[in-house]
């Protein structure tokens, strides 16, 4: 869709700034980057397997909570990080669409699975190819469904982009661009 | 109650209804005329063979047989004999109207509209004959053979590796 590849440093080091005995001056707009970046809050929108999978990674043996994501969100008013896992059929697009368009700035998509990214072996008259059909998506993660290992580093490259993008990705042309192409406004 | 009981005492009420019989794994099967199904289901459900429970409709489409294209099956039950029963009708493309049930049976309604969404049979007399599980805007029935079972907006896969 665009040549946009942003790199993101799964190991960055702490922002740039004054550093000294008992204090961390740094810009503003990093401060708010990492303060985003660990209180995430996700909101499970799970259809099928992959949810299960979800689940798993929220419980203690993975341990969710330890990114800042302690709070589950239910509505997607107050949620940041929209986790689509699972099958999305094509009745039920323009709800998930709906559920995006009602959360607030700034907000992230990660598509958990084959069948969110791709439509995975659905590939079928019923099944939507991919939510990146109807709505932007940041992170992909794969698998089928996938571990919640690799759920954990999806939601590890969610908080490298909240840390790394500007604070205002929300003013972006491109960003604009981009929801205008799928006719969110 | 046997379903040679069954078959005959049809046959014995619907002389002409019958167009042929067969038991697949031990089930009555009846092909009926198309004109005289609901006749038949009416009398099978209000007579002393008590079939009082409708299973299923679902379609099938046979695109090389074009006289007997479309195709509605149902299936019945007598809850207290414990016997099944299987009717089918056929139909040509052009002619897929069939009667509703739902007079009969609440519970036909659902599967009428789900053998609507999929097959595009109507069913006269059906108070409200809309799409029930595909999304309203899909715009085709797709279970009819002309239209292909993948999604025509895929794009990562190669057709060579798919075997299509």
């Amino acid at each position: 869709m665009s040549d946009i590849k942003p790199v993101i440093k799964m190991d960055a080091p702490a922002p740039e700034g004054l550093e000294g005995e008992g204090f961390f001056a740094t810009k503003l707009s990093s401060v708010i980057g990492l303060a985003r970046s660990y209180s995430l809050w996700p909101l499970p929108f799970a259809t099928s397997c992959c949810g299960i999978e979800y689940m798993a990674f929220l419980n203690p043996t993975y341990d969710g909570s330890r990114f800042g994501m302690e709070r589950n969100s239910f509505s997607p008013r107050h949620a940041d990080m929209l986790m689509v896992c699972g099958t999305i059929s094509k009745k039920l697009g323009p709800v998930l669409q709906q559920v995006y368009t009602q959360m607030a700035e700034p907000r992230w998509v990660v598509a958990v699975g084959a069948c969110a990214s791709s439509g995975g072996i659905f590939d079928t008259y019923s099944v939507l190819q991919g939510i990146d059909k109807i709505i932007p998506v940041d992170v992909y993660v794969p698998g089928c469904p996938p571990r919640p290992e690799q759920i954990i580093e999806g939601v590890m490259q969610v908080q490298a982009l909240a840390q790394s993008e500007s604070i205002r990705r929300r003013d972006m042309p491109q960003y604009q661009a981009l929801l205008e192409s799928y006719g969110i406004k | 109650m046997t379903n040679e009981f069954v078959l005959e005492a049809i046959n014995r009420e619907f002389p002409e209804s019958v167009l042929h019989h067969s038991e697949p794994y031990g089930m009555l099967t009846l092909e009926i005329k198309k004109e005289d199904i609901k006749k038949v289901i009416h009398h099978l459900k209000i007579s002393s063979l008590e079939f009082s429970f409708l299973t299923d409709i679902c379609g099938v489409h046979h695109p090389e047989n074009k006289e007997k294209e479309l195709c509605v099956v149902y299936h019945l039950q007598n809850m207290k004999e414990n016997i099944r029963l299987r009717l089918k009708a056929f139909t040509t493309r052009e002619n897929s109207e069939f009667e509703t049930l739902t007079d009969l049976f609440a519970g036909a309604n659902w599967m009428e509209r789900e053998t609507f969404d999929f097959y595009g049979i109507k069913f006269k007399g059906h108070p409200d004959l809309r799409v029930i599980l595909n999304s309203p805007d899909l715009g085709y029935h797709p279970m009819l053979k002309e239209y292909r079972l993948e999604d025509g907006t895929r794009t990562d896969k190669d057709d060579k590796m798919f075997g299509r």
